[in-house]
């Protein structure tokens, strides 16, 4: 095989962002996963489509209309999710279907967006530009900073959050924040992770995490290590195998997935049950 | 009455289509420990949220521990009011243990930016001692028994010292032994942290001796407040639960009679 091309800067800038993007997407997926709200990542992630859609059509940046209907989206799916009349996964699975036909809307109307949509699609990883990727390690830091200094908080806070308002932490705060955060990073990974795929980088490594451990803080590293990995990974098999990245690393981050799923959290129960099984031989 | 430290002056709470109290008023002096009984929806719940200011209040006043429950200091109170919640399912993989669910309850003491260190933490073992959990501390809670969870709770609780101690229905759903138990457990706190506790229950059987005083709630009103062996009798609990005194008496029959 041949490794020249880990010599061109276009593939250091897509090891680069699938290093930060991997990190930040498969740490807000701690949280999504925990929350029991694993819907948030879609109904965001096409938020930000259209968002950037509209930006395509208006003549601004994509990247500021992504972030303002990522943000728009929080302010609505947090009350939706505290009042509760709905259940979230209802008013969420209204809002992704809304964000979905706002953008095929833009897509109908605005002339040739076509393959540019397809593009915010799918992101183009190997086609990142020094600013995208800024705006990557400008996130990823910021997601990992928040985590580290609000750890206590937001364990808390996605565990129970009714008991964390209870002994005095602004509960309603942290999560907003976390919804605040949410929307940042997928924005961030819209360019060069696209639309799609950024919501398979926070459900998956998270998901397969969770089926690993029983502690919060190994979740959270394993999870950026398997989004890490399957971005690496995926980058790799796009390359030497011609297939498109996205498409490799939604794969890749699902057999991770899966083989978390085969591997572990069932022989962690079996352990217990081996144990109770022995007390009662025992007695 | 000496330094009532719960004051609820005409307090009306309401939820979107419902109202959960319709204008409550309640001193309670420091060191009581009060049982709360009623039927389902009767504001037993939203009685203690009131306390802990997490219930929305439209009207009247809650001054606890000489705070506004619904002012700006309501973070400040909370720490100091320890709440065991009713039981929800915690789902089985959730990747906390049991100890780290008692390290919760020192969470708002330790306030943000600060870790929790040594003390902490042997606070935490202490109170997981105390509730005889001690043992079961590493498991990851979701694995633990209903009853396992509310003695967890309780430790929380207790790791965060608090000054008034709040229980919803904690033995509901628990066998007759775990429910014995668990009010055991918690009179044995009351009196060696010398609190002010509020317990909501539906186990009459223990409630004549257990409590200094008893509240009686209905459709968001109190209907009765006092010694319990003069509140708990056949005619209370008929008017209560709506239920003729003969049904009441046929399925109570250890109940004092009115009037004894």
């Amino acid at each position: 095989m041949d490794f020249s091309v880990f010599g061109y800067q276009f593939m250091q800038n897509a090891i680069l962002a699938a290093l930060l993007g991997g990190i930040a997407c498969s740490i807000i997926g701690v949280f999504v996963v925990l929350l029991h709200m694993p819907f948030i990542g879609v109904a965001m992630s096409h938020a930000a489509f259209a968002g950037a859609l509209l930006g395509l059509w208006l003549g601004f940046n994509p990247l500021l209309g992504a972030f303002i209907f990522c943000l728009g989206a929080a302010a609505v799916i947090g009350p939706l999710a505290d009042r509760g009349q709905l259940s979230p996964e209802t008013s969420l699975g209204v809002i992704f279907s809304l964000m979905l036909g706002i953008a095929f809307l833009f897509i109908g109307i605005i002339p040739n967006t076509r393959s540019a949509a397809l593009d915010l699609l799918w992101g183009s990883i190997l086609a990142n530009t020094r600013n995208d990727i800024i705006v990557l390690g400008v996130v990823a830091a910021l997601v990992v900073a928040i985590v580290l200094v609000f750890y206590k908080e937001i364990q808390a806070t996605v565990f129970q959050r009714d008991i964390a308002r209870a002994v005095g932490i602004p509960a309603t705060l942290i999560f907003y924040g976390i919804l605040f955060l949410t929307g940042s990073t997928i924005t961030a990974s819209f360019s060069s992770i696209g639309g799609l795929l950024v919501f398979s980088l926070i459900l998956n490594p998270a998901a397969a995490a969770y089926q690993l451990t029983y502690n919060m803080k190994w979740m959270f590293i394993l999870s950026a290590a398997f989004g890490v990995l399957s971005s690496w990974i995926g980058l790799l098999f796009s390359y030497f195998f011609d297939i498109p990245s996205g498409a490799a690393i939604i794969i890749t981050s699902s057999v991770i997935f899966m083989m978390a799923v085969i591997f572990s959290p069932k022989r962690k129960v079996k352990r217990w049950q081996q144990e109770a099984v022995k007390d009662i031989e025992g007695e | 009455m000496t330094d009532p430290v719960i004051q609820i002056e005409n307090v009306v709470v309401s939820y979107r289509d419902s109202v959960a109290l319709r204008g409550v008023t309640l001193n309670i002096p420091r060191g009581e420990f009060i049982g709360i009984i009623g039927p389902n929806g009767a504001g037993k719940t939203t009685l203690l949220t009131v306390v802990n200011g997490l219930a929305h209040v439209l009207q009247g006043s809650v001054k606890v521990l000489g705070r506004d429950a619904n002012g700006p200091g309501r973070h400040e109170l909370r720490k100091q009011v320890g709440y065991v919640a009713q039981a929800v399912a915690i789902d089985k993989r959730m990747p906390v243990s049991a100890r780290d669910v008692v390290m919760i309850g020192r969470y708002g003491r330790l306030g943000l930016f600060h870790h929790p260190g040594r003390h902490d933490w042997q606070m935490v073992d202490e109170a997981l001692e105390m509730v005889g959990m001690a043992q079961l501390a590493r498991r990851p809670i979701g694995h633990l028994s209903g009853g396992e969870q509310q003695r967890i709770a309780i430790a929380r609780c207790l790791a965060q010292e608090p000054e008034i101690f709040l229980l919803d229905e904690p033995t509901a759903s628990l066998d007759w032994k775990a429910q014995t138990e668990i009010l055991e457990l918690v009179k044995r706190i009351h009196r060696e942290r010398r609190l002010t506790t509020l317990f909501v229950t539906h186990n009459f059987d223990a409630l004549p001796h257990a409590f200094d005083r008893v509240v009686l709630l209905k459709d968001g009103r109190i209907t009765g407040d006092g010694p319990p062996d003069e509140l708990v009798t056949t005619e209370s609990l008929s008017l209560l639960y709506n239920l003729p005194a003969a049904v009441v008496e046929e399925r109570r029959p250890h109940l004092h009679k009115g009037g004894r």
